[in-house]
């Protein structure tokens, strides 16, 4: 019988079964990275109509976060804040700056100011900012550190695993509500693994005594 | 070529007569030879495509158009396009996928439960049951994967690692499915591919140039070396191995889809038997329709003969038997168990409003095959033909009986609705059997559509002792010669 194929097609087998399970596990790693929101979503950073700075505001002058997203323990939406409440302190202050223009036009044609949506969540899930402020979940777990922000990007994923991490141990992850809106909290209990460990004790000490059962069923966030 | 006479000649092989009863009788006809069935099967590879062909592949294609047309639609707009109403969420989609599965049964019980039981007779039908296996299991795919709506998020039933943190729901039957379907269809294929690699390298060997080539690169490098063949038994004996619960666990799993549910009518543990029952019925019934065309069309009477055809009604016969006595054991146990519900569910199914459906199946698979009792209707072609189209049509009827009128009558009274199809279910249906069709005539027209390896080992030449006699005859010096003859020198009959 002839020849039809080389000699070195006989490695073809071995090579293509070999291509074909290393491909299929880099196929895997490569979705299972580059196609999760912590690559596609975090560091989202759209530019905002009125150059505002959180830093300045959250972080410099220490203004408490409800007192513009006065919304947030009351509401599931924690709204952004409407021209009047930048007008309370900028009828008065920096009344000529051209950086307040855009706020100075809204203010006297009653058009909004159109900011941009950083922190985007798919339309089938719901989420309320009343539940999670009240019984203690801080603005930075989800929003990072705002205060140091100039122009507030997207810092956590918002995957729906990146949710259950925290359902599922809420212990770590709670703080007295007194303290929900302190920046650098979570970096300060972490600091130390001892102290740390005895605050998630504390904390199971009182998601038992509240029962505080975050739900990880589909309905608790789809409905 | 003097002595090609002698190894033809029948009683040679059958020294005291031909064999009067059914389980003896030669499994090829024709007195032909080794190069006889070479020559017949990987020819029609060969040959110039004839007429008929082309016709059946453009009907295919065009069905296929349908099939294009329809999935568009369907995806485009979802499932509401669909005669799915409140009650009867499992309309046609759920009815057309048990039906393509249990057809798809058929291969693969040829294949390796009658392999691992000896049935030397399955040889000459197996390679183009299993084709059929592996393209209605294609076919039965398309129905769950667009029933879901958005079938591009139907990743979400694999255990894939991913961002949701999403596992399957392995509680339930729905997902056992998916494993089940997708396990039988992947050893099918591999099944099917093994089997084929021999006969892949006699039409390599015969061909020339491209064709040669991809032949080549399709039969892996076969020789036909001694230690080729070793491999080769044994990894088909593990697949056969391999194969043969899966026949039972498939349709098995597929009817707890329903059993596992509490729906009256469906909330029942006879179905796993009755359904696999079914699925063996319905798949004989297709692969028996699609070889009286195929046998007459590409001349392969001698290969696939009537003893063949009488066997696959037998077995028709039997498991279309079974499939009543399910039926009527239903009934049994709704009257038994003393469950209003179920009781009424049956009620229902005999004299409700889908009455004409339970009718046309009840008449189908229980009735019609009792013909086969009579062995001048097993082996007649125009009454094999006739009920293997009914009976794939009552168990079409069968699946829609049992999804429809169950769920039709719902617990509630007030849901209570009734179910008619869209032209967009039917363009679906219809759609698969373009996409089955063209699938078979690219498989009629580019493969061996027998094992022409296999069926060689069931032959009279087969048999060591079969060139003895003419040893016997005292024509020693010729006898010798035809020893040589026979075994297979040329590089075409790589093989046995």
């Amino acid at each position: 019988m002839p020849q039809i194929f080389p000699r070195k097609a006989n490695s073809l087998p071995a090579v293509s079964l070999m291509g074909a399970l290393g491909g299929g596990i880099v196929v895997v790693l490569v979705i299972w990275y580059y196609f999760s929101p912590r690559f596609t979503d975090v560091g989202y950073q759209p530019a905002q109509p009125v150059p505002y700075s959180h830093a300045q505001h959250a972080g410099q002058f220490a203004i408490d976060c409800r007192y513009c997203h006065n919304h947030v323990e009351t509401s599931e939406h924690a709204n952004i804040p409407s021209t009047q409440t930048c007008m309370n302190c900028h009828s008065q202050v920096r009344t000529e700056s051209l950086k307040l223009l855009p706020v100075r036009e809204s203010w006297a044609t009653g058009t909004p100011i159109p900011w941009v949506n950083v922190h985007f969540l798919p339309d089938y899930v719901q989420f309320s900012h009343a539940a999670h402020v009240n019984v203690g979940v801080g603005c930075e777990s989800c929003h990072g550190r705002v205060d140091q922000m100039e122009v507030v990007s997207l810092e956590e994923p918002l995957s729906m695993s990146w949710c259950l991490d925290c359902h599922r141990n809420p212990e770590e992850h709670l703080r007295d509500p007194a303290a929900v809106v302190q920046m650098g909290f979570n970096e300060e209990v972490r600091a130390d693994g001892e102290s740390f460990a005895a605050y998630v004790d504390a904390n199971r000490a009182r998601v038992e005594a509240e029962g505080i059962q975050p739900p990880q069923n589909c309905s608790a966030c789809h409905y | 070529m003097a002595t090609t006479s002698t190894y033809h000649d029948t009683s040679l092989a059958y020294p005291d007569g031909v064999p009067k009863t059914l389980a003896d009788a030669p499994l090829v006809a024709g007195n032909l030879s080794f190069h006889d069935v070479t020559e017949l099967v990987a020819g029609h590879t060969e040959k110039k495509t004839p007429l008929f062909w082309f016709f059946g592949f453009s009907v295919a294609l065009f069905l296929m158009g349908i099939f294009g047309l329809s999935i568009s639609y369907l995806v485009w707009n979802g499932t509401g396009t669909w005669g799915v109403n409140n009650p009867v969420g499992w309309g046609w989609a759920i009815v057309n996928f048990v039906w393509w599965v249990g057809i798809g049964h058929a291969g693969t019980l040829i294949s390796a439960i009658l392999f691992l039981f000896r049935q030397r007779w399955r040889t000459s039908i197996n390679r183009a049951a299993e084709a059929m296996t592996l393209f209605a299991v294609a076919c039965a795919l398309v129905f769950p994967t667009f029933h879901t709506g958005r079938p591009w998020l139907d990743y979400w039933m694999l255990p894939v690692p991913n961002q949701m943190a999403m596992w399957p729901q392995f509680k339930s039957p729905l997902m056992w499915d998916v494993f089940a379907v997708s396990i039988y269809g992947t050893v099918s294929l591999l099944f099917w591919y093994t089997g084929l690699i021999p006969d892949l390298a006699t039409i390599r060997d015969r061909a020339t140039g491209l064709r040669q080539k991809i032949y080549g690169i399709l039969s892996m490098g076969w020789t036909g070396s001694n230690r080729h063949w070793r491999h080769y038994e044994r990894a088909y004996l593990i697949l056969a191995g391999l194969a043969t619960p899966l026949v039972l666990s498939v349709h098995s799993v597929v009817s707890f889809d329903f059993a596992v549910s509490i729906v009256p009518g469906w909330h029942t543990t006879i179905f796993p038997p009755y359904f696999v029952a079914g699925a063996i019925f319905s798949g004989f019934a297709m692969v028996l329709t699609l070889l009286i065309v195929a046998r007459k069309a590409y001349n392969l009477e001698n290969l696939i003969t009537l003893d063949h055809l009488e066997k696959m009604n037998i077995i028709i016969l039997v498991t279309g038997t079974i499939v009543g006595f399910a039926y009527i054991t239903e009934f049994f146990m709704a009257w038994y168990s003393g469950v209003a519900y179920e009781q009424y569910a049956f009620r229902n199914r005999m004299f409700g409003d889908y009455a004409w459906a339970y009718w046309i199946m009840m008449s189908c698979n229980l009735i019609f095959p009792q013909l086969f009792w009579f062995k001048k209707f097993r082996r007649s072609i125009g009454v094999m033909f006739f009920i293997s189209i009914t009976t794939n049509i009552g168990m079409w009827f069968e699946r829609f009986v049992i999804v429809v009128s169950s769920l039709h009558r719902d617990y509630l009274p007030s849901s209570w609705d009734y179910f008619s199809p869209t032209i967009w279910d039917a363009g679906l249906y219809i759609g698969t059997f373009g996409l089955f069709f063209t699938l078979f005539f690219l498989f009629l027209r580019f493969f061996p559509m027998v094992a022409i390896a296999e069926i060689k080992g069931v032959m009279p030449q087969a048999n060591p002792h079969f060139y003895d006699h003419a040893h016997g005859d005292g024509a020693a010096g010729d006898a010798s010669e035809a020893t040589v003859e026979a075994v297979p020198a040329k590089s075409d009959e790589v093989g046995r």
